[in-house]
């Protein structure tokens, strides 16, 4: 069995296709679509990487960021954030708050498997 | 120097764009070359029959000799010149300028103006871009859904192996995710259509009550008919699209009903005459609280106020402009308003003069308080809403001599550089100086 992934998206059909994608390839993914409870969530679970989008309900991508990485036992968890919002203003923030990498939507899905297979490799 | 002063140098310039010699110009009208140059260097002023008679000769109308360019010509070059930041000298040349080179003047003028309308439509589109929540969830849903349908598509072109169920699975997703683009995608440039549209909707509902407020502002100065009244301006108000606008608007309304029986607009205006718009003592003489007769002084045209009212979030709840005191409308206000100053300090009354960075640095005498709204409840802290009229200040010689402080509208659209409110950079490039 693969790492494990825990996919934060709200949106369905970005799931199913990131969920196929990463378990194709022997991947375990879970995935949470609460931004509220998305912190407790990984808490839980404690996944080898997440991959987390920028709007969520309940809570943004930026603040469970900012949350798990005040944990010491997540303040290395690789965490590839997804976003709609490509602006530079919100990957200057993404960026201080702690994010592994960040990706603008509509992404490839070459982009996305590379950097989880990047990620998880550069956290061993 | 004074504009008629200057007869002699437009002679002379008419005269070279003639390819008219002095001696031969001089020998035409009878007088001395030497006496004409006298002329054309303002060393002798000219009038008469022999202004009559240059004119005659250089073919002009005599008015365009003896008064020169026009006011509003010379007017839009100061105004260039001191965008540019000339020195003072060379903007005190303008009436020089254009009397020389008129044509040059005309097109520096209509450039000038141009740039001015440009920057006022950037002003407004970017504020509109940055923070209009209706513009961001709608752009989001277009990439989200794009993002959706690249990836699904990317899986069904390269995955061969893909099995029945995966295929037609992805196969709906696709329809959905293309039928909702497509949705999306036809809101988004609606919206952005209507940017533009002269004739357009103006979008938010906040935005449609402010073009009702604007548009009925002779009515909302007395609303003498009552509740009956604001009844009718609502139902008929063809500004006020939504169910949302027109919520906001009756809410308005209601308050103004309220405010005006307390102080008439006829007692208000005698009171004005007497006290001027000292608010403390408009207030004490209708028993009134500040923020109470700043919204009914906001009403009176003559006044030409404006007026903001904001809650402890810093979320602007009422909006009414004035000529060069820019109120955004969306996102944060400037930080430095007296608006936010009485915050911390209810019943505390602030008058304080400040400068907007217009074209022309404006200036304002602004009047802010705070007051508590709503019932007190035992343990919590109260409501508060803070209200700012602004008053354009008076135009007099010693109107920019007093300590003023310099605000903007926004960070976003604000000029100023080296600013210790700048929360965000600006899109005008001096700002992006300070932060």
């Amino acid at each position: 069995m693969g790492k494990h992934v825990l996919l934060v998206e709200d949106e369905i059909n970005i799931i199913e296709a990131i969920q196929f994608l990463l378990s194709r390839e022997g991947w375990k993914v879970d995935t949470h679509s609460d931004g509220a409870t998305a912190v407790e969530t990984v808490r839980t679970m404690k996944p080898d990487l997440v991959v987390l989008d920028y709007m969520l309900p309940g809570k943004n991508g930026i603040d469970i960021l900012t949350e798990l990485r005040a944990d010491p036992e997540f303040a290395r968890l690789p965490i590839l954030m997804l976003t709609a919002r490509g602006q530079g203003r919100d990957r200057e923030l993404a960026e201080r708050a702690g994010v592994s990498r960040f990706m603008s939507k509509p992404f490839s899905n070459t982009e996305v498997m590379t950097a989880v297979r990047d990620l998880v490799q550069l956290a061993q | 120097m004074a504009r008629d002063a200057l007869t002699g140098t437009r002679i002379r310039e008419r005269r070279a764009m003639g390819g008219l010699k002095q001696s031969d110009l001089a020998k035409q009208i009878g007088i001395s070359a030497s006496y004409l140059n006298l002329i054309e260097h303002n060393r002798r002023r000219i009038g008469g029959k022999l202004l009559l008679d240059i004119a005659a000769a250089l073919d002009v109308e005599p008015t365009v000799l003896s008064e020169g360019a026009e006011a509003a010509l010379i007017a839009a070059l100061q105004e260039a010149a001191q965008r540019a930041r000339l020195p003072e000298e060379e903007s005190a040349r303008a009436e020089e300028f254009a009397g020389r080179f008129p044509g040059w003047a005309e097109a520096l003028a209509a450039a000038h103006r141009k740039i001015a309308d440009l920057q006022r439509m950037v002003e407004t589109l970017s504020d509109r871009l940055a923070h209009d929540p209706e513009l961001a969830a709608s752009v989001h849903e277009v990439l989200s859904t794009a993002a959706s349908i690249r990836s699904t598509a990317s899986i069904l072109a390269e995955d061969k192996s893909i099995t029945a169920e995966w295929r037609d699975r992805f196969h709906a997703n696709i329809d959905a995710d293309s039928r909702r683009l497509a949705h999306s995608s036809k809101a988004l440039v609606g919206f952005l259509d209507a940017e533009t549209g002269e004739a357009a909707p103006s979008g938010s509902p906040q935005e449609e009550v402010a073009a009702f407020l604007a548009g009925h502002a002779q009515a909302l100065e007395t609303l003498e008919g009552g509740d009956a009244e604001a009844d009718r301006l609502v139902t008929t108000a063809t500004e006020l699209a939504s169910a949302q606008s027109r919520h906001l608007a009756r809410t308005i309304l209601d308050r103004m009903v309220q405010d005006s029986a307390r102080v008439g607009l006829s007692d208000l205006k005698d009171a004005l005459s007497s006290h001027g718009p000292d608010v403390i003592t408009l207030a004490g003489h209708f028993g009134v609280s500040v923020p109470h007769i700043m919204r009914r002084l906001a009403a009176v045209q003559q006044l030409d106020a404006g007026l903001v009212v904001a809650d402890r979030a810093g979320s602007l709840l009422f909006r009414k402009d004035t000529d060069g005191f820019a109120i955004p409308r969306h996102g944060a206000a400037c930080p430095l308003w007296p608006l936010f100053q009485v915050m911390g300090q209810p019943g505390q009354v602030i008058r304080a003069r400040v400068e907007m960075p217009t074209r022309d640095n404006a200036v304002f005498d602004c009047y802010a308080a705070a007051e508590q709204v709503g019932p007190a409840i035992l343990n919590a802290p109260p409501l508060l809403e803070a209200t700012m009229l602004i008053l354009p200040a008076p135009d007099t010689p010693g109107a920019r001599d007093v300590p003023m402080e310099q605000v903007g509208p926004a960070c976003h659209i604000c000029p100023r550089s080296g600013c210790r409110g700048r929360r965000e950079p600006s899109i005008l490039s001096d700002g992006f100086g300070g932060f």
